[in-house]
């Protein structure tokens, strides 16, 4: 089509007009009449189509209407008197139910027929209604128009417990005006983070958390498996693992799906929402589409923003100046009040065209709870989570659409416009240089400038110098790069390194991050990431096992162990090989057994073809060449025999090796196979900084090698010599002497205190040897003996700990946990699939 | 169009930050990774460097770390990432409407074809 080719239409007569039918009186099927009408506004005459009996309103704006923030009128976009001026023919209440394509005409459920010339479908989308049983319920209700928020507005009257299935953007929403409603909520969301596909895990995870702090409970990774009724009235939900949550209203809002039965029925070209062109029209060129129930390039539209421009995009074409949509962008904010969050554009970390990466910047702030993330490739923002504060979204979002070049302001981008327009940024020194004495750096402890500079030219030449100092970035971490500023600035280069950081996601060292977890109260592995400012979205593999590991110790009992943050060996529970699998080693107490267990071995050895069996250093048994998907099996044939986890694959209580002792030898002074016994008993399954190995020999002959291990225990006539930090491995270290005791309780009582003390205070992968040498033998002494107590204390704190820690994590995959971590998904077959077990 | 695809299963089957493996007759076992950041990835089960099973590594970001040796993988090319040189073959995965599918030409391919 040509623009110059135009007809004039001229006149009034409306013979010569072209009809227009439409076919939904939503937002994008009256926008696109609006859009023509500004362009044209004698060409068509327009009859609409509307299955809900009332004007067009904005439907987005149905969430403040449900929290009670706005009333319908103040929502409706063209009340009758736009229909009236413009000479349109809206039926509303009338539901078309067929298109006639060989007549050009629809008919509509109370039998009215419309002819057309031009039809245009924009039925948008229906809500998915999850298929379990009960979902036909009364009671069960969906999110999608002004009849649905009467539901739940007369339900919310009745007060009492709502359910929201679907932790999406309409089901927060949702839940968030039942709350405000006066209704107890719970939110049912079957992924793990909330708002998953606007959300990263930091930003889900703080969502979740004001969420909750507002009284809504939250489940995430939670699938529904069936509503229950009395009467045929929904009075709760129930979920796959069996948790059952009472419900007076449950509201769907689990997604949306193209409403394509119309125009599938006509015969148009259809997927998952009817395919259009770059003009919005569809396999019939008589037939336009526009809205949610259109595929355009492959994509559906769910949010209003890309609906205006095919609006626009339509109006342009059939008005003969075709433009075309090209697809774009979007963005989304939760209009849930109280709470900013945006996201917009990809933020997954998708490569270019060309195979350009992405790079991640992220800045979190926690003393003001925000989360901000922009993503840049090839020179471009291209994604962008904001979470608190949310004031530069529309600059990110101008900056996307318009595919502006952000090299140049790259250092500054995340700190948003009015910094990164500033310039300043060429040299951030001078930046720093430029403030006065007075000016707050760190804002946790209320540190000025001046004060860092003198506490710098009083000989703290180092970031930890200066935190131990005056504190400053000591808390969240946050003005560490100010502090490194005004040292090089003070001192001219002249800046000694500090500690090495935990890694490159963290300027804090293990040390620091040890100390924040506790004296914060830092329960979740996102909550330290976001308090102390890491700088990736998810960690590391360095970071996120250390990071279990010191959650796990400051809060036993209490902190869910992340199995996607350990090493393999902790996570299958046994020793991976270079050939993918496995070598299992069960338990032997002291390195004693009996026919039974060995018999239970032998048995499993020739069961699953283990190809070699090896007596370790520790005094057991390897077995070896398990497959992943065998182990359970292999579990549960050893719990049989009542054996357990050997622990021979983690950073945990290892062996506890012994000589025969005074029961059997000449030279014995003491019981060391019963202590030793005893000692493994008292300390297996525990997790540690690294691994442990304790050994109990029963004369200074010392058989079991006592001197060489984590702890060492070597008798003597009058009692017990308990030795620390020796290591057998790469570089040999023999053990110092912590004490001397006389009797077996205290040597239990020592060896627990001992183990805590390195278990609360020793870095993340640091055997006791290079701990100690860190360290220094005197403070580990100073720290168990200097008070009377501490030992007991220590004592206390590792018992305490070890109630949950000793539960055979064999035992637990042998009964069918996480079998998604041993089983396949499933077997390819030329030719065909089989599924997995 | 299905056709060419192999559906897997659900989204739901693999915890995010984990993978899962498919073993192929014939083939090389695949690992089916869900990141993080909700990305699903396929590539083949064995590090470029002493053939680990990358389905058992640490995921980050959309990156692995291999198991046996801490070698990085992208899980977006398969390029082995840092010093390290390697690449493993990637499998092309969509996801449609909370499954799993797999371009089935890839992953019955005879691997020596694909390896660049």
């Amino acid at each position: 089509m040509n623009a110059t080719m135009t007809i004039e239409a001229g006149g009034s007569e409306a013979a010569m007009r072209q009809r227009l039918v439409v076919i939904g009186n939503g937002m994008a099927g009256c926008r696109a009449v609006e859009e023509i009408l500004a362009r044209d506004p004698q060409r068509f005459d327009v009859t609409i189509f509307g299955a809900e009996p009332r004007v067009n309103y904005n439907r987005i704006m149905l969430s403040p209407v449900l929290a009670g923030e706005k009333t319908f009128d103040e929502i409706v976009i063209n009340g009758q008197d736009w229909y009236d001026d413009n000479r349109i023919t809206l039926v509303s209440g009338d539901r078309v139910d067929h298109i006639d394509r060989d007549n050009k005409c629809v008919v509509a459920a109370s039998g009215r027929t419309e002819p057309y010339d031009t039809l245009l479908i924009a039925t948008g989308s229906d809500p998915f209604i999850i298929p379990v049983p009960g979902s036909d319920l009364e009671g069960v209700v969906t999110f999608r128009d002004l009849d649905d928020v009467d539901r739940m507005l007369a339900a919310a009257d009745r007060g009492g417990d709502a359910v929201v299935i679907g932790g999406g953007l309409l089901g927060l929403e949702a839940a968030h005006g039942l709350s405000l409603r006066g209704m107890k909520v719970t939110v049912v969301h079957l992924m793990p983070t909330l708002m998953e596909r606007q959300l990263d895990e930091a930003a889900g995870w703080l969502l979740k958390t004001e969420l909750e702090r507002r009284g809504q409970t939250i489940l995430t990774g939670a699938n529904t498996k069936q509503i229950h009724g009395i009467d045929g009235k929904v009075v709760g939900i129930e979920l796959a693992d069996g948790t059952r949550v009472k419900a007076d209203i449950v509201v769907m809002a689990a997604g949306i799906r193209p409403a394509t039965g119309l125009a599938k029925a006509a015969g148009l070209d259809v997927e998952r929402g009817v395919l259009v062109d770059d003009h919005m029209v569809t396999s019939d060129p008589a037939i336009l589409a526009v809205g949610e129930c259109v595929q355009h390039r492959g994509l559906c539209y769910g949010l209003v923003a890309p609906l205006w421009d095919m609006c626009r995009s339509l109006a342009d074409y059939v008005t003969e100046a075709p433009t075309g949509f090209e697809g774009t962008v979007t963005s989304t904010k939760l209009k849930v009040s109280g709470i900013d969050l945006f996201s917009a554009g990809d933020f997954s970390g998708s490569p270019g065209p060309d195979g350009e990466l992405c790079e991640d910047i992220v800045m979190r702030d926690a003393s003001r709870g925000v989360y901000k993330r922009v993503v840049v490739r090839d020179g471009k923002l291209i994604g962008a989570v904001l979470y608190g504060d949310t004031a530069d979204g529309n600059w990110y979002f101008d900056l996307m659409r318009q595919e502006s070049d952000v090299s140049d302001i790259r250092e500054a981008l995340i700190f948003g416009q009015a910094f990164a327009s500033g310039g300043a940024l060429a040299d951030p020194n001078a930046a720093v240089a430029a403030l006065s004495a007075e000016a707050e750096i760190c804002g946790c402890n209320g540190v000025s400038k001046g004060k860092i500079v003198s506490c710098i030219e009083g000989g703290a030449h180092s970031v930890d110098a200066v935190r131990a100092t005056c504190k400053a970035s000591a808390s969240c971490g946050q003005c560490t790069g100010l502090v490194e500023s005004l040292l090089s600035i003070t001192l001219g280069g002249e800046v000694e390194s500090g500690p090495k950081t935990m890694c490159k996601c963290t300027t804090f060292s293990h040390a620091e991050v040890r100390r924040l977890i506790v004296e914060k109260g830092l329960r979740e592995m996102p909550e330290v990431m976001q308090e102390l400012h890491w700088t990736t979205p998810d960690g590391c593999a360095s970071c996120r096992p250390a990071l279990n590991y010191y959650l796990l110790c400051a809060w036993p009992g209490e902190y869910e162990d992340d199995q996607k943050s350990r090493f393999v060996n902790e996570r299958l529970h046994a020793n991976i090989q270079k050939d993918g699998t496995y070598s299992v080693v069960p338990r032997m107490w002291g390195g004693l057994t009996n026919p039974r267990e060995l018999r239970a071995i032998a048995d499993v050895v020739e069961k699953f073809n283990a190809p070699m069996v090896k007596v370790t250093g520790g005094q057991r048994l390897d077995i070896f060449g398990i497959r992943k998907e065998d182990l359970p099996a292999v579990w549960a044939d050893l719990n049989a025999a009542g054996m357990v986890s050997g622990h021979a694959y983690g950073k945990s209580l290892r062996t506890v090796k012994t000589c025969v002792g005074s029961e059997w030898c000449r030279f014995g002074t003491q019981d060391s196979t019963g202590l030793g016994v005893k000692i493994e008993r008292m300390t297996w399954g525990s997790w540690m900084p690294h691994k442990f190995k304790i050994a109990v020999s029963g004369c200074p002959r010392n058989c079991a090698e006592a001197t060489i291990k984590d702890f060492g225990v070597v008798c003597v006539d009058s009692g017990y010599e308990l030795h620390v930090g020796g290591n057998g491995g790469i570089k040999v270290r023999a053990t110092d002497l912590l004490c001397k005791v006389a009797t077996e309780e205290e040597a239990l009582e020592h060896c627990a205190a001992f183990i805590q003390l390195y278990r609360e205070e020793a870095w993340y992968l640091e055997r006791t040897a290079p701990w100690i040498e860190r360290v220094g033998l005197d403070t580990v002494k100073a720290a168990l003996f200097d008070d009377p107590d501490t030992v007991a204390q220590l004592a206390a704190r590792f018992r305490h700990s070890q109630q949950f820690m000793q539960d055979d994590p064999w035992a637990q995959r042998a009964s069918g946990d996480r079998a998604d971590l041993h089983n396949h998904i499933a077997t390819v077959r030329p030719l065909e699939m089989e599924m997995a077990r | 169009m299905i056709g060419d695809w192999l559906d897997i299963g659900p989204v739901t089957q693999i915890e995010p930050g984990t993978a899962r493996t498919l073993p192929v007759e014939g083939g090389e076992e695949i690992a089916v990774f869900h990141t993080m950041r909700n990305e699903f990835f396929a590539i083949v089960n064995l590090c470029p460097h002493r053939r680990g099973p990358l389905s058992q590594g640490i995921v980050h970001g959309d990156v692995v770390t291999c198991p046996l040796h801490n070698w990085n993988i992208s899980l977006r090319s398969g390029q082995a990432l840092g010093g390290d040189e390697g690449c493993v073959p990637t499998i092309p995965l969509r996801v449609d409407a909370g499954r799993i599918y797999l371009l089935r030409a890839a992953v019955i391919a005879p691997r020596e074809a694909r390896a660049a």
